[in-house]
């Protein structure tokens, strides 16, 4: 037998035949969720093709994370079709304040390492955090899986990326490392692909680093991330998937951690990545923090520490979303949320926030935005009229105290 | 014959529908909206059974079915890109939105295209060029061929590979 990648393991092992990247397959799918941009068009294809029951109810989640609470009359609707279809069918459901769904499956451990994930939502491949191979469908792959329980993909090939290093530099975290990957990689460097975290590194990263890595692989256009899982853990136990030695990798990036310094994506795309400090100064109006890519416990702490005892002077203002519940009430708990808002900051329901464009802080005409989100494409936070800048929630938190693009390190 | 409408490389789903129009289950609110951040233009020019013509990595970015959906409801008849996203471009087949991925091609604003999906030719009738598409795998084919994914599962009721 060749030696095999994480994705070509965990899909052999679903199939019940030895896979290698480029073979198709049919999958059975330990996991499936939808939100509401993507339930009520996978609700009506599931309808249409017949569908009254799932086939896995227990292993199905709905939920209400992209407009939470719903902002007007038309998406009320969706929320009721959302829920009417939980009741009927027996799925699991989060209502609105549950958080973001890809927070919630993992808060809920509703995704574990080895399973095959399936999300109706571009970012689902954040859970290859817990080295399980998660991927990014539509509405009508979605209703596929939530009538028959499978699903076809072809062998992802699989990109290398092996992060060296210790520690990384003060004021650096897994963003800038994402952001950096994505540079190199570009937009569309791993489409169809798999990008496979590698290094001496991930021995240092928590759950919560391995998710921002992950997270952002959809930002480099591939079907999906994951991370071997050499310092992992879970509060439970666990058959952890590594890639055979000698792999086939179509090929290996080697990043020097240790030397990073924090990146900033300028607009209108994710990988025009470059060093804070080369648009330090920039005047900036408005800060979001929150997202599936930044929105957790220790990204909310990482900006209070920045803003603690600090006021955001006048003309800034900052968003922040955390990412889920269980993220809000940790951060209540040790004090984090009442530092950010003595400092000034909008603290908004848990959910996707202002990152799809569609309410709780859409920016003005000309604004410039600093956020720790994961997308900066021209409109995507409901203004095509204004810009927005990608950064780690440190650089976010030091740039509106300063109403300017600052480096964390060079905040007072 | 269809006329081209050229536009370049990654061009995103925030483009092709911004997310504010996307929660609906309305396809001619989507249609109303297509491809206006990056084109105002393109409601008023563009035909019913006219086509789309891009570079690389079409339809990037979000998992939202409305973008394919919102360009089929406003009458494209192709999308032809170098290259697609993968999941825009397994959305399209799903839904029923005939996307070519064609390697090589020359295609300018407003050349009439002639083209036939069985055989992923793309005839350049201006240009008087020819132009090859990278064949499908057998199951998106099939999933083409019977004009979406939920026809094809009404059908065949699983997945054949």
């Amino acid at each position: 037998m060749r030696p095999q990648t994480i994705a070509e393991k965990i899909l052999s092992q679903h199939s019940g035949q030895i896979l290698y990247a480029g073979e198709l397959c049919v999958v059975p799918v330990d996991g499936a969720m939808a939100t509401d941009t993507t339930a009520p068009l996978a609700i009506q294809a599931f309808r249409e093709m017949g569908g009254e029951r799932l086939a896995n109810p227990d292993r199905f989640h709905l939920i209400i994370d992209h407009a939470a609470p719903a902002p007007n009359e038309r998406i009320a609707n969706l929320h009721r079709l959302m829920r009417r279809f939980a009741e009927e069918t027996g799925c699991h459901f989060y209502d609105i304040g549950s958080g973001i769904c890809h927070q919630v499956m993992v808060d809920h451990h509703r995704v574990k390492p080895g399973e095959v994930f399936m999300g109706a939502d571009s970012h689902t491949p954040t859970y290859g955090a817990l080295n399980a191979l998660a991927c990014g469908v539509g509405s009508t792959d979605l209703a596929a899986v939530m009538l028959t329980g499978k699903i076809w993909l072809k062998v992802p090939s699989s990109i290398r990326v092996n992060l060296h290093g210790h520690r990384l530099k003060e004021g650096v975290s897994a963003k800038d490392i994402v952001l950096e990957v994505v540079r190199q990689l570009t937009i569309s460097g791993a489409t169809y692909q798999s990008v496979e975290y590698h290094g001496e590194l991930l021995h240092h990263l928590s759950l919560s680093d391995r998710m921002v890595l992950c997270n952002m692989v959809a930002e480099m256009g591939a079907k999906t991330g994951i991370v071997s899982p050499e310092g992992l853990t879970l509060p439970y136990n666990f058959e952890p998937v590594f890639a055979d030695k000698e792999a086939t990798y179509s090929r290996t990036l080697d990043i020097d951690a240790s030397s990073l310094l924090p990146r900033i994506a300028i607009p209108h795309s994710p990988d025009d990545v470059h060093d804070v400090s080369t648009y330090a100064g920039t005047p900036v109006t408005y800060g979001f923090i929150g997202t599936c890519t930044n929105g957790r416990l220790n990204d909310l702490q990482a900006a209070a520490a920045i803003l603690k005892n600090k006021k955001i002077p006048p003309g800034v203002r900052l968003v922040i979303a955390p990412a889920s519940r269980q993220v809000l009430l940790e951060a209540l708990k040790d004090g984090t949320i009442e530092t950010l808002i003595q400092a000034g900051a909008s603290i908004i329901n848990s959910g996707c926030g202002p990152c799809v464009g569609t309410h709780d802080g859409v920016p003005g005409d000309g604004e410039v935005v600093i956020s720790a989100a994961n997308r900066n494409f021209r409109g995507r936070m409901g203004n095509p009229r204004s810009e927005i800048y990608l950064a780690s929630p440190a650089t976010v938190a030091a740039s509106v105290l300063h109403g300017k693009i600052t480096l964390p390190t060079q905040s007072e | 014959m269809a006329k081209a409408h050229v536009y370049g490389d990654n061009i995103d789903t925030d483009r092709i529908i911004p997310g504010k129009y996307t929660k609906t289950l309305d396809l001619s609110t989507l249609a109303a909206h297509v491809m206006e951040d990056l084109d105002p233009e393109f409601s008023s020019r563009f035909m019913n059974g006219d086509l789309i013509a891009a570079g690389d990595n079409f339809g990037c970015g979000s998992s939202r079915e409305q973008a394919p959906l919102a360009l089929k409801s406003a009458g494209v008849s192709l999308v032809i890109a170098r290259f697609f996203a993968r999941i825009f471009f397994r959305n399209a087949i799903n839904i029923g939105l005939p996307v070519l991925e064609v390697p090589h091609h020359n295609i300018q604003m407003g050349d009439e295209i002639y083209f036939d999906l069985s055989e992923g030719k793309v005839m350049n009738h201006t240009r008087q060029e020819v132009y090859q598409a990278t064949p499908l795998p057998p199951v998106m084919l099939n999933i083409m061929q019977e004009g979406g994914l939920v026809p094809y599962l009404k059908k065949h009721k699983d997945f054949v590979i």
